[in-house]
Formats: structure tokens, C-alpha cells, sequence
């Protein structure tokens, strides 16, 4: 009984020994996240370069922590930062206070905050812990231009960027 | 008493007095009918259609005259084949009205679902969103989906200023009206209109530049949408996001009620800043209406990179920061050793607590104070003034068998100098109050008054002498000047309105007067009133509409204007000037500030006064403290603190626990940043081993006032802020109905008894001898006036008014103008005589002005306090 308990026990060690290993060597590599994931906020914009966040402030009013903090301002043709009439002149969130509950993306009219992948959110301070529209507005996409942009009169004339539906 | 009228509203009985309408009758029952163009403050027009509810009327049979009964013994009730506009029918007795029913509801169900066909839906970025009615009622009553189709939507002009101060949005103008009417009902200013029809309807401005009226804050507050919206706070914050703070406007002496919206903001630091101005309901003081000046007029009283910090000292010549303790030491020593000859001057921009802590001071040390103001007699105000009670809406037109009412406004500007009461007063007037409008020149109260009467510049008094004569059997001997007006018949009739009146008031400005004139001005309507026994009860008595928001309260205290001030300024041996800046009105004031004479100034900026300064003492702002007001109407109000001042507070980088310890260990923390004006006079007192003055709070030194002065006997802060149920109900979750005016929940304020001198007032017998006043036979003469929107230090700080406020200029008549080849709009030097300041203004002209007279406007940096001679020349 004992030399079938041992060779049985012996094959297992054998196995995990050639089996490939379950541990990632984070931070060097990383697990992908599922689709569905809520990691940290990323402010997205347009593919010309122009935020999608009007500062509207709804985001803020549906979050469950009050976590989110914006003040808006007016655009103008010689300083546009978005499409629309308002932009956010300050957007902050408060991470440590966040739940990832995702309410603010739901509120969002223009889906421009949007819960990413980044899961990185450690900081030594609590200060640290307020992250600021720089620290979470994506990068401009290829060919866009940074804002504020100057543009032509008569070009944005809506107060809000006229939409599609969202698509799922 | 007519007999009430009993209806069933929503299965509910309620009884309301005839001719109310089934929209506030409903209010009774706790149904909000939704409506977009019925104002409880306006007629009815009927035009939106939001309002439909099912109505059922008792059938009578015309035979009989009876009601017609059901088999079970109740009335018949004949319901219309129609819906009916509840904001546009008056009850009437046994009438049914169905507001929930599946009918009314699929009536606001479509007009809403129309209304939306051609609305922008910009909710998310537009100002009104979170207190829009359209959004409110849409969400209560409206269709989830629309049948129309989206690319229909009716395309207008968006982001389509109305001036520098109102921005309107033409796409979200759901054509209500009430903005037009709003305009032409209170502010009398058709300055805005419709044009084109249906669809493509549009509200049009018709001025230059556009919105040109003082009231245009008003339209934002009861546009039903975002279509009417303030510069000013243009994308300033969601209002949800907004905290409130019940306050005083500080502008005027009407004493408007107002709600600082208020919230904390990254780029100051994490400060409070004052988001926006909006009225607050106080029936009795300014209904539900504020004027542009207090909507806008706040910014000087924010923090600022100009704003004093803290205190400065005068070392080797040269004003330096110090801390306090240095500051009030060396003020205690010097104030202490100058004894009787120190002189406190006050300005009236300070709250009765400051007043009274600076009079109580000055009096312990055996100095003089004086007030800072160019308008005189307030003492006759607190004698024969406004008694509790006292509401510019129970003026009208008397009942039956009873005369109108009727005011008389002598000598003022009304519109400029104290807007909202020309507003209230417009009212009254529509209502059949006689209004007296007597004045030198045109004001736009002659539009609603039934008497307009002129009298030569400089002759006010004169005016109201001829108006008391033309009541006595034996006339008075009139000054030559006025004896044109004393043969006017409508003298006579005003006179008669006047005596004859259920109640009568009269209000006195400074139009053209300096602070004698305007003394003489106010006995000589003192003694009208006492005449004609239109004193002493509520709704009778004289007002001042004066320059400052506290100038009743400094006269209730005690306080008076100074008549002398330059020699008493340069007498005394110290100088305390709070909130008051007479070097910068008049240069020659310098003369009184030697190098021997100790001067303190205790001020929110750096004054032309304080410069001269030996020390400087910064102070919080109204909207930082707690304090109280008088109103012209002599109701005392508080108002509360809406920002704290952050500089005010220990160093941030100080350790919380350090704070906490001082009160264990009983060690006082060092005072840090500007103080509260009612506190700096306490604190001196404090350090002269002085006791009586109080500074732990606005509550207690209020509290001291009210033991301490009989008129204020018996007020506490509590009694200031108890209120009662006012009509209309406005400013709750139905902000479709009033507005989005705020309800007043902290304070409707205290009327305050007459001041009880001994004997009662009697006329004084020196009034018939008013002096003969005449233009001089050569020369011009400039006369002040005043003008709401001025360049004086507080509205300066308002950046959005400075193309209202204009350059500085002078009012000439044509035929003056012609003679010295200055046109319209051209340039002149301005010479005055007295104090030789020689200035070049812009001169406009006044076809309707008499010959010689030259208007300057006061606080446009040209130095008048009374009729000066004056020399125009032309320049460049
Ligand atoms: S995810 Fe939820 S908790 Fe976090 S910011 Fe958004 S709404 Fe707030
Ligand atoms: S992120 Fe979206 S919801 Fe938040 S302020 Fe910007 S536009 Fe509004
Ligand atoms: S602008 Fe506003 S108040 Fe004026 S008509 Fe349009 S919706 Fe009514
Ligand atoms: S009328 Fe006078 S008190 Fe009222 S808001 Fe205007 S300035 Fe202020
Ligand atoms: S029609 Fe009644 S509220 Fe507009």
C-alpha cells in the first residue's frame, strides 16, 4: 500500500515539476484582464485630438463615494479642449476613495470616462491618491493634435458634440 | 370680507378667496400643477398649454336656479368636452377639478412631447440643468420616447449674448413669455421682444448695447430652460453642486434678500468661492426680485490678490506688514493717550454690530465719532420713519369708501438710488397708489406716477414747503425760486392725494443735494407728514433712500452724518477711519492727515485713506462674517457667513492638535488674517483694560444692542430669524412655478419701533424758513447725482459691469452745450471751483435740463458732495 501511496505521490511532484508554472513574474510580466474589467479611469478622446469630456459634472453626481471633482469652463475657437461649448478645466478623482462600481462611466453622456485596465494604483501618500486630468487623459491618437486647439470660427457650433448611439 | 369660494381639487375640498386661480388654489392642496408661462407674480396668458386639467362644474337648472342633484342626493357635476387651462380659470363655488386624472395627464403628456420636437436637449452642459423645468416636468409628466423625427429639430442661433451680462440660447426657448413680459410688467424696459412666428419664433434684443436694463438678472431666474442664463456664472458649477448661504445685499439701502450660492473649488486652493447671487423671498423687503447691481455688484468682497492681508504699520516711513499684537498695541497706546481727541469716522457699508462696538469705543475714550455719507437726515427717519407692519405691497388703491394710498419721492432718482423700491413702487402704483414724483428733472418713476412735478434745481425743500403750504388756510411765505410751482393746480391736487390718503409715505434721496440740502429736504417732508398725521402708523412715514445698505442702521444707533468733517478731521489727535475712503472722493481731505496725527485705517483694500495711513487693519468682507443690517425700511436683517476666510484661520502648514491644545491649556492662539470689523474695536478695548465691548461673536454684541438701545429693544438674533408662511409658496421642488429664486427659511427680519424721544415729533418751526435758493446769474452749477451703476471702489471689482459703468462724464443741457461748441459725446475740462480738481470727462447731453446746470455723477472720480459752480470748457 505504501509504494502505491509514494509512487502516486512521486508522479505528482513529477508532473508539477514539468508542468508549466502558474506564477507571474509581476511586475516584469503582466496577467491580461478580462474584458469587463474596471482598472483605473482613462479620460479618452477624440482621433483629432479633442476630449470627449464636457465637464458636465454628471459623473460626479452619480458617484456613489464622491470620489470625482470637476469644474468646468467655456471653450472658445482660439482655446477648444472639446467639441462642445464646456470642457473640464479641472477633472480630479480621488482613488483611495474610488469603489470601481463603474456608475460614472454609465452617467457619462459623451463616454469619455471610461474604466481601463490599469490596476497599478499604489501610492505613499494619500495626496498621491488624487489622480488629475493629466494623470488620466489618454494620449493623442496618431495624427490628432493636443488641446487646447485653435480651429476655425464657425466650425463647432453645438453645444454638445452631436453623438451616435453607443454601439454595445 | 367677500365669502370664499369652496371647490374639490384632485377629490380634495378646499376653500379659496374668489377670483384665485386653479393653479394657486391647488397649492393649497399640496398639488403642483405643472406650468411654464403662468407666474404667480404676473397675469396668466395662457400660452404654453402645460397646465390642462380636467374641470367639472355643477349643472344648474335654469329654471329654478337650483343645483341639480344626482339620484344620491349630491350635485350633478357636467364636466367640459375639453381640457382646461388651470392657470387661466378662477375657481368658482362647487367646481371639480380632476389634475391626475388619465385625461390631464395624456394632455401635458403631448405638450410636452411638442415641446421637446424643438428643444436642443443640451441638459448636460446647460446652466439650468438640475433645476430646469423643463427636465422637472418632463421627468413628472412627459413622454419616455418621441414620435417626432430627431433631424427635424428646429435649429436656432446658440451662444447668442444679450450684452455682456445674459447669454441666451435661442434653440432652448420654449417661447413662454415671461422674460417679455417680466420686462414690460416690473422693469418697464421693452428692451427685449419675439420676433418671427411658430417655429422659428426668437427673442430679439432691441437695445445698444443688448439687455440694457438693470433688472435682466431677473429673466434667468424664471426662464423656464437654459435659454436666459448670467455670464457671470456661465458654466460656474452644476447646481446641485452648490451649497447656500443666506445673506443681504450690500449695495443699497432696500435691504434685498439674497442666497450666496456657494462651493469649494481647486484652482482657489481648495477656498470657498461664491458661485452666484440669487434672490431669496422676503415679501416685505424685495418679494422675489433683486437688481443687477446686487446680482452681479458681489465681487469686490471675494478674496483676492489685492485684498489686505494683514496688518501694516508705518516704520521709517513706509507701511510694513506686523502681526496684530503689534498693530493693536501700539493702537491701544496712541488711542488711549489721545483720549478725547480721537474721531471715529464710519462708513454705513458696516453692519449695526461694528457700528455699535466702534461707537461704544470712541465714547468710552470721550472721542467724537461721525458717518461718513453725503444724505442728512436720518435722525427724522428713526423718529417719524416706517413703524412694523409697514409692506410696499399693502399699497394700492385703498378699499371701498377708502382713498388710495399715495408716496411722495422728492428729490431722488428712484430707479438709480434704490432700485427695487422703484420696482415695488411701480406695483403699488398699477395697483391705484398715487405716486408723487417730485423731482428737478425727468426719472422714469414719472412713467407710473400720477403726478409729476419739477422744481428748480436746488429747491427741494422748497418743493415740499409749497406742497405743506398749499394745504394751510394761510399760506406761507414761499421762496421766489418755487413760486412757479406753488401756482402749478397740480400742486394742489397732489397735496390734497397726499393729505387725503389711506396711507401715505414719502421717500427722500439726494438728487442734487449734499448733506444740508438734504437735511432741509428731509424736515421739510418730516413736516408734511406730521401735518397731514401720516405718521406713526404701519405704511406711513418717511424713508431715505440712502447711498449705503446700513446708513438707517448707523442713524438707529446713534450715528450721524458729520457735517464738519474736514475740521474735525484735522483736530483730532487720532484718526479711526473704518470702511470709508474720503481722500479718494475728495483730495482736499489730505490737508487733515499731518504728519503729528495718528491714523488708523481699518479697511478690505489698500484705500487712497489708508496709504496715508500710520496703521492698517485688514477686516473679512460681508460675505466672510456674520453680521446685521437696517434697511431704509428699518427692518433689520442678518445675514450669515457664506465663505470662510481661509487667511483668517491659523497657518495651514500648523499641526491640527496645536489648535485643540490652546483650549486646554488656555493659551489664545494668535490672531491671523483680516478680522471682523465689529471685533478690531473690541480688541483695542481689550488692551485699554476696558470692558463692556464684546467681540466672542456678531450674536452677543447683537444681543448687547438690543439691551442697550431702546429701539432695538428685545431683538436677539433669534427673533431675526423667525419667519412665517409667505405667499406665493416659491423656491421648493416646483422651481417651474416662482422661479429659481430661493425660499426664505433663515430669517424674514424685524421692523423696528419708532424711536421714542420723549415728547412726541412735532413739526420743527424753522421749516418755513427754507432758504431761497438760485442759480447764479453767471456761471454754471454742478450738481451730484447718483447712478446705480458707479465707478466706486466696491463695483469696480465687478469686471462684467465695466462697459455699463462707462467713462466718467458729465450731464449739459443743449442750449449750454451749443454756447461752449461741446457736442454729444465730445470731451470737456471740468473745473470746480471750491475744491480747484479740474478733470476731462465725456459730456452727454440733456435736451430737458434747465439752462446752467451741469449733473456729475457721484463716485466717477470727480469730487462733489454738494452743488458746486462749476466751469466747463471744451477739450480735445
Ligand atoms: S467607479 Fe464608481 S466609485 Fe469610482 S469614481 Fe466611478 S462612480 Fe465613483
Ligand atoms: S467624464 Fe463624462 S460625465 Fe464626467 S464630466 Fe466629463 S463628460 Fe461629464
Ligand atoms: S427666453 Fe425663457 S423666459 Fe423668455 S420666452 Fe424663452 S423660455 Fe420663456
Ligand atoms: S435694490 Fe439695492 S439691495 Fe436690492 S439688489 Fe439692488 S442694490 Fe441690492
Ligand atoms: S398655459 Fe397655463 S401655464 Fe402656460
Amino acid at each position: 500500500m505504501f509504494a502505491v501511496e509514494l509512487a502516486r505521490g512521486l508522479a505528482t511532484t513529477l508532473r508539477e515539476l514539468v508542468a508549466k508554472p502558474v506564477t507571474v513574474q509581476y511586475p516584469e510580466e503582466k496577467r491580461p484582464v478580462s474584458r469587463r474589467f474596471k482598472g483605473r479611469h482613462e479620460l479618452k478622446r477624440y482621433d483629432n485630438g479633442l476630449e470627449k469630456c464636457i465637464g458636465c459634472s454628471l459623473c460626479a453626481s452619480a458617484c456613489p463615494s464622491d470620489a470625482i471633482f470637476v469644474e468646468a469652463a467655456e471653450n472658445t475657437d482660439e482655446e477648444r479642449y472639446s467639441p462642445g461649448e464646456r470642457y473640464a478645466r479641472v477633472y480630479e478623482i480621488n482613488m483611495m476613495r474610488c469603489i470601481f462600481c463603474g456608475y460614472c462611466e454609465d452617467a457619462c453622456p459623451t463616454e469619455a470616462i471610461v474604466l481601463g485596465d490599469n490596476y497599478e494604483l499604489s501610492f505613499y501618500d494619500r495626496r498621491n491618491s488624487i489622480y488629475d486630468k493629466s494623470m488620466l487623459i489618454d494620449p493623442v491618437a496618431e495624427g490628432g493634435k493636443p488641446t487646447p486647439q485653435k480651429v476655425e470660427p464657425g466650425v463647432f457650433t453645438r453645444s454638445i458634440p452631436v453623438m451616435k448611439n453607443p454601439q454595445d | 370680507m367677500t365669502k370664499p369660494v369652496t371647490l374639490t381639487i384632485n377629490g380634495i375640498q378646499v376653500e379659496a378667496p374668489p377670483g384665485t386661480l386653479i393653479v394657486d388654489a391647488a397649492k393649497k392642496v399640496g398639488f403642483d400643477i405643472p406650468v411654464f408661462c403662468y407666474h404667480p407674480k404676473m397675469e396668466p396668458v395662457g400660452m404654453c398649454r402645460e397646465c390642462l386639467v380636467e374641470i367639472g362644474r355643477p349643472v344648474i337648472d335654469r329654471a329654478t336656479g337650483e343645483a341639480v342633484l344626482e339620484e344620491d342626493g349630491s350635485p350633478k357635476i357636467q364636466f367640459g368636452s375639453k381640457l382646461e387651462l388651470a392657470c387661466a380659470t378662477p375657481v368658482s363655488p362647487g367646481m371639480v377639478v380632476l389634475g391626475k386624472s388619465d385625461n390631464a395627464k395624456a394632455g401635458r403628456d403631448d405638450i410636452l412631447e411638442f415641446l421637446l420636437t424643438s428643444h436642443p436637449l443640451d441638459c448636460p452642459i446647460c446652466d439650468k440643468g438640475g433645476e430646469c423645468p423643463l427636465q422637472d416636468l418632463t421627468m413628472a409628466w412627459g413622454p419616455g420616447v418621441s414620435r417626432f423625427l430627431y433631424e427635424e429639430k428646429q435649429h436656432l442661433a446658440k451662444r447668442y449674448p444679450l450684452g455682456e451680462l445674459i447669454m441666451l440660447d435661442r434653440e432652448r426657448c420654449i417661447q413662454c413669455g415671461r422674460c417679455v413680459r417680466f420686462q414690460d410688467i416690473f422693469a418697464d424696459d421693452r428692451v427685449i421682444g419675439f420676433s418671427q412666428r411658430g417655429r422659428s419664433l426668437e427673442i430679439v434684443s432691441y437695445s445698444e448695447p443688448g439687455f440694457d436694463s438693470y433688472w435682466s438678472g431677473n429673466t434667468t431666474d424664471i426662464c423656464p430652460v437654459g435659454a436666459l442664463t448670467t455670464m457671470d456664472f456661465r458654466f460656474g458649477a452644476r447646481p446641485w453642486e452648490l451649497r447656500l448661504a443666506a445673506s443681504i445685499c450690500s449695495q443699497c439701502a432696500v435691504g434685498c434678500n439674497l442666497a450666496l450660492n456657494v462651493r469649494r473649488e481647486v484652482v482657489t486652493g481648495g477656498d470657498w468661492v461664491v458661485k452666484r447671487v440669487m434672490p431669496r423671498q422676503n415679501e416685505e423687503v424685495n418679494e422675489i426680485w433683486i437688481c443687477d447691481k446686487g446680482r452681479f455688484g458681489h465681487h469686490y468682497a471675494e478674496q483676492g490678490p489685492k485684498r489686505l492681508e494683514q496688518p501694516l504699520v508705518r516704520k521709517n516711513g513706509e507701511l510694513q506688514p506686523a502681526s496684530w499684537d503689534e498693530a493693536l498695541d501700539l493702537i491701544a497706546e496712541r488711542f488711549g493717550s489721545a483720549g478725547a481727541g480721537l474721531f471715529t469716522l464710519a462708513g454705513s457699508r458696516l453692519a449695526n454690530e461694528d457700528l455699535f462696538n466702534l461707537d461704544q469705543l470712541t465714547r468710552r475714550l470721550g472721542g467724537k465719532t461721525g458717518l461718513y455719507t453725503h444724505m442728512g437726515g436720518g435722525k427724522l427717519t428713526t423718529q417719524v420713519g416706517l413703524t412694523p407692519g409697514s409692506n410696499f405691497k399693502d399699497l394700492g388703491g385703498g378699499g371701498e369708501n377708502e382713498p388710495p394710498d399715495a408716496v411722495l419721492v422728492v428729490g431722488c432718482d428712484l430707479e438709480e438710488e434704490a432700485p427695487v423700491w422703484w420696482l415695488l413702487l411701480r406695483q403699488a402704483a398699477k395697483r391705484g397708489a398715487a405716486v408723487i414724483a417730485l423731482n428737478p428733472r425727468a426719472t422714469k418713476l414719472d412713467r407710473d406716477a400720477r403726478f409729476s412735478l419739477r422744481y428748480p434745481f436746488g429747491s427741494a425743500a422748497a418743493a415740499v414747503l409749497a406742497m405743506t403750504s398749499s394745504l394751510s388756510q394761510k399760506p406761507h411765505d414761499l421762496p421766489e425760486s418755487i413760486q412757479d410751482l406753488s401756482r402749478n393746480p397740480d400742486l394742489k391736487a397732489a397735496a390734497k392725494a397726499f393729505a387725503e390718503a389711506r396711507n401715505a409715505l414719502v421717500i427722500f434721496g439726494s438728487e442734487g443735494m449734499g448733506l444740508a440740502e438734504s437735511a432741509a429736504l428731509a424736515q421739510a417732508c418730516a413736516n408734511l407728514l406730521l401735518t397731514t398725521g401720516h405718521t406713526g402708523k404701519p405704511n406711513n412715514g418717511l424713508l431715505g433712500a440712502w447711498p449705503r445698505a446700513n446708513e438707517q442702521g448707523a442713524w438707529e444707533l446713534g450715528w450721524e452724518a458729520d457735517a464738519n468733517l474736514l475740521e474735525h478731521l484735522s483736530q483730532a489727535e487720532a484718526l479711526y477711519i473704518v470702511a470709508a475712503d474720503p481722500v479718494n472722493d475728495d483730495a482736499a481731505f489730505q490737508s487733515a492727515f499731518g504728519s503729528d496725527k495718528f491714523v488708523v485705517v481699518q479697511d478690505l483694500y489698500l484705500s487712497q485713506t489708508a496709504r496715508l495711513a500710520d496703521v492698517v487693519l485688514p477686516v473679512q468682507s460681508w460675505i466672510e462674517r456674520e453680521g446685521s443690517y437696517t434697511s431704509g425700511g428699518r427692518r433689520v436683517q442678518r445675514f450669515y457667513p457664506a465663505i470662510q476666510s481661509t487667511t483668517a484661520m491659523p497657518p495651514k502648514t500648523e499641526a491640527p492638535g496645536v489648535r485643540r491644545a490652546s483650549v486646554l491649556t488656555g493659551s489664545v492662539p494668535e490672531l491671523q488674517g483680516p478680522q471682523a470689523d465689529f471685533a478690531i474695536p473690541s480688541l483695542i478695548a481689550e488692551r485699554l483694560q476696558m470692558d463692556g465691548l464684546n467681540h466672542s461673536s456678531a450674536a452677543a454684541v447683537f444681543a448687547q444692542i438690543g439691551e442697550t438701545v431702546p429701539v432695538f429693544a428685545g431683538l436677539t438674533y433669534q427673533k431675526l430669524a423667525e419667519v412665517h408662511e409667505q405667499w406665493p409658496i416659491v423656491g421648493r421642488a416646483d422651481m417651474y412655478y416662482g422661479g429659481t429664486l430661493y425660499e426664505n427659511t433663515q430669517g424674514l427680519g424685524v421692523q423696528l419701533e419708532l424711536a421714542r424721544t420723549g415728547a412726541p415729533a412735532q413739526p420743527q418751526p424753522a421749516w418755513s424758513q427754507v432758504e431761497d435758493f438760485r442759480l447764479p446769474k453767471l456761471g454754471l452749477m454742478a450738481f451730484p447725482v447718483t447712478r446705480l451703476y458707479d465707478q466706486g471702489s466696491t463695483l469696480m471689482h465687478t469686471e462684467l459691469l465695466h462697459q455699463r459703468i462707462g467713462e466718467s462724464f458729465v450731464v449739459l443741457n443743449g442750449f449750454d452745450a451749443a454756447r461752449l461748441k461741446i457736442s454729444h459725446g465730445g470731451k470737456a475740462r471740468i473745473t470746480f471751483n471750491t475744491s480747484a480738481q479740474s478733470v476731462i470727462v465725456q459730456v452727454r447731453l440733456d435736451a430737458a435740463l434747465p439752462e446752467r446746470v451741469v449733473l456729475v455723477p457721484r463716485s466717477f472720480g470727480l469730487s462733489i458732495d454738494a452743488p458746486t459752480p462749476v466751469e466747463v470748457r471744451p477739450a480735445g
